[in-house]
């Protein structure tokens, strides 16, 4: 009972139910508003034409009046009818009744010379129910007193019908809209416990939990989709995290610990200085690749945290990519490869040139470590160009004809430190192609690794805002194609 | 050749105080930003090794007040910082060249010797030679024994580079940093294949060869023993 309590309270509480309260109470407000003028004007309206008739009437009854006081009661006399809306009293200046179907000047008008409203019960069926009617005195000048008078009850009860249905409805909407209020409030409640459920246990340290979505496309789904891919992305990173602190163990702690072993084996050799030199040169070229090890790690956590403005430049991507590659043919050309570089025109691209070149060379090198040995024509192509399909504004690929990655493990080694090739024997970071990944994701754009039959291919698609549109390149590409 | 070296760190700065003195320079230190821009206008230095992250003042406030006040003695930043947009900021406030923690003591003496080599105007020279080797800037032609040698362009520019800076050694960073304009890491030793197909071009059918590779360090050219 108490816990009802307390969800209504609650409910009570809500903001979603205050604004339908107040939402109910104004349109409430407003609507009695417009029934009150509406009433009120069809009343006055119908009140008027009342009073016109009974003028127009009291006209024709002053000419009856000037033949004579006889003529006018005779009138009088015509006219009055026990069952009608139209009502006559006249009596003599004593106040003794002439003629008409009223019996007496109703005691509301007694003292009035202006005429009036006034009950009056009908002539015949004296336990019928008093009706209203209004009144005006005629001035027939001869010392008579006339009051004429129209029976208004039905205008009365079509008035008190109207007030009715009105209080009825208001009374209905009221509750309807409070109703209504609840509802929406205890929906919107529901929700927000969902969301606040969700995040308290993602407090309490369950990553894993995610808010309902519930179909109806509304507002708050938008809010419950975003909170969610929000939480994936933290969860991701929190996994890849936890994947990083593992593999560090290996990758940092291996070479450590070999580090210190050939120190401490150079300082153990019998031979002397020529061990210690030995031994030195090899501590310190272990050192080294320890420090591109953590190096490359800051920078994909630099990347990951920030996005660089100032260092972005503007070039042409298949330039660069070109240029790149030519560093690398005579490497990949003693390693028994063929680099082909197949690069379009363009385009000019906003980007930070350094970590672009960073990609290509990571690219390459991966196909060159990977694809050793894998005779096969061994050949490396690398292509750039604008565009790729329709979701890029350019691409950079680099496919090779080694053993590829298989579908299973492709997202796999987009992680940190995540190497195939579980003993990590064969040398390198293990963190060449993450670095690619968070590169594209930097510049808004992704990576994508297909099947090149055989072999891998790697393409780095670049979103459209990295591309720079001018008129200038365009011009220089026609002029160029004129040219060939 | 005169250096100051203004790092906060005590024994990083005594290291390479020891080291630049074996190398036959001689270094002043400077343990905060204040008394090192003090030290940097009073004396007068052919190199100023600067630290970016220093007590008092930081390091790229020193070289922009010295820059603004005129001189132009060459810096080389140091920084742990090394990544992507600090080399930009580094540069832009004024530093010549920008090396990072951790770095190999030979890179760093590479590059300060390039350094206060620079202070000499040789931009401006149109023949290099060394040796029987010639290399001359206008008409892009290289000459060895009165034999021209053709080049490809990134050959020919990194002969240029490696002539500019002969009898000094210059690191494979460096190389890809002047000749490629690539600060990146290139994972493997690209550079060394270009090398060598350089030298076989311009050595190879020579008695005296002039590109020598200096262990641990990288090469120089020069006409002479090592």
């Amino acid at each position: 009972m108490t816990a009802l309590f307390e969800r209504l309270a609650k409910v009570f509480s809500t903001s979603a139910f205050r604004l339908a309260v107040m939402g109910v109470a104004l349109f409430l407000v407003s609507a009695a508003m417009l029934a009150g003028v509406l009433f009120w004007q069809t009343n006055k309206v119908l009140t008027e034409q009342v009073l016109t008739v009974l003028r127009a009437e009291s006209d024709v009854l002053k000419t009856e009046a000037a033949s004579g006081p006889s003529a006018l009661a005779a009138a009088i006399g015509a006219r009055s009818r026990p069952e009608g809306p139209a009502l006559y009293f006249l009596a003599d200046a004593t106040g003794a009744k002439l003629a008409g179907n009223l019996n007496r000047v109703p005691p509301e008008l007694a003292g009035n010379s202006d005429g009036g409203v006034f009950r009056y019960k009908p002539e015949r069926g004296s336990d019928a129910p008093e009706r209203l009617a209004v009144a005006i005195p005629v001035e027939t000048g001869n010392g008579l007193r006339l009051l004429i008078g129209r029976d208004i009850e039905d205008q009365r009860q079509f008035a008190d019908t109207v007030r009715n249905v009105s209080l009825t409805g208001f009374g209905a909407l009221s509750i309807l809209g409070l109703l209504g209020g609840l509802a929406i409030s205890r929906m919107i409640l529901n929700r927000m416990d969902a969301i606040n459920q969700t995040s308290q246990s993602i407090i309490a340290g369950d990553l894993s939990r995610r808010i309902p979505v519930d179909g109806s496309n509304g507002e708050l789904d938008d809010l419950a989709r975003n909170l969610n891919d929000m939480l994936d992305r933290i969860e991701g990173l929190m996994v890849s995290l936890r994947e990083v602190s593992d593999n560090i163990a290996h990758d940092l702690k291996t070479p450590l610990t070999r580090l210190r072993n050939s120190a401490e084996a150079a300082l153990r050799d019998t031979r002397g200085e020529d061990a210690y030199r030995e031994g030195l040169e090899r501590t310190i070229e272990k050192a080294d690749d320890l420090i591109k090890t953590f190096n490359s790690l800051l920078l994909i956590a630099r990347l990951e945290a920030a996005p660089l403005e100032e260092s972005l430049e503007q070039f042409d991507l298949s330039r660069m990519v070109e240029d790149v590659s030519e560093l690398y043919i005579p490497a990949a050309e003693e390693s028994g490869f063929a680099l082909a570089v197949d690069v379009g025109q363009g385009p000019m691209v906003r980007a930070n040139r350094q970590l672009i070149g960073q990609v290509v060379a990571n690219l390459i090198d991966n196909a060159i470590k990977y694809s050793q040995g894998q005779g096969c024509g061994s050949s490396i192509s690398v292509s750039a160009g604008p565009g790729r399909g329709v979701e890029g504004g350019a691409f950079i690929s680099v496919a090779d004809r080694g053993p590829g990655i298989s579908e299973n493990d492709r997202q796999r080694v987009l992680k940190r430190f995540v190497r195939l090739e579980e003993s990590r024997t064969k040398p390198g970071t293990g963190l060449g192609l993450s670095l690619v990944a968070a590169v594209a994701r930097l510049h808004g754009g992704e990576l994508k690794l297909e099947d090149n039959q055989p072999g891998l291919r790697v393409v780095v698609v670049l979103p459209e805002r990295v591309v720079v549109r001018s008129e200038a390149p365009r011009d220089a590409r026609v002029a160029m194609a004129g040219a060939k | 050749m005169r250096v100051l070296v203004i790092e906060d760190d005590k024994e990083t700065a005594q290291f390479l105080q020891k080291s630049l003195k074996e190398n036959g320079h001689t270094a002043d230190l400077a343990g905060d930003g204040e008394s090192g821009l003090s030290l940097a206008e009073e004396g007068a230095y052919d190199v100023l090794i600067v630290d970016r992250m220093l007590p008092r003042l930081d390091g790229l406030s020193v070289i922009k007040t010295l820059r603004t006040k005129g001189n132009r003695t060459p810096v080389l930043i140091l920084s742990a910082l090394g990544e992507v947009d600090d080399r930009v900021k580094g540069l832009r406030a004024g530093g010549d060249d920008y090396l990072t923690k951790p770095y190999a003591y030979s890179e760093l003496l590479a590059r300060v010797e390039a350094l206060g080599r620079r202070a000499v105007p040789e931009e401006q020279q149109t023949r290099y030679v060394v040796g029987d080797l010639v290399l001359d800037r206008l008409s892009h032609r290289v000459m060895r024994g009165g034999e021209q040698i053709l080049l490809q362009p990134r050959e020919y520019r990194l002969l240029e580079y490696l002539m500019q800076h002969a009898g000094q050694v210059v690191t494979r960073t460096m190389l890809l940093e002047h000749v490629w304009d690539y600060h990146f890491d290139p994972q493997t030793n690209v550079i060394d294949v270009h090398i060598s197909r350089l030298r076989s071009k311009i050595d190879k059918s020579f008695d005296k060869p002039l590109l020598h590779t200096v262990r641990g360090a990288g090469y120089t050219i020069r006409d002479g023993p090592v």
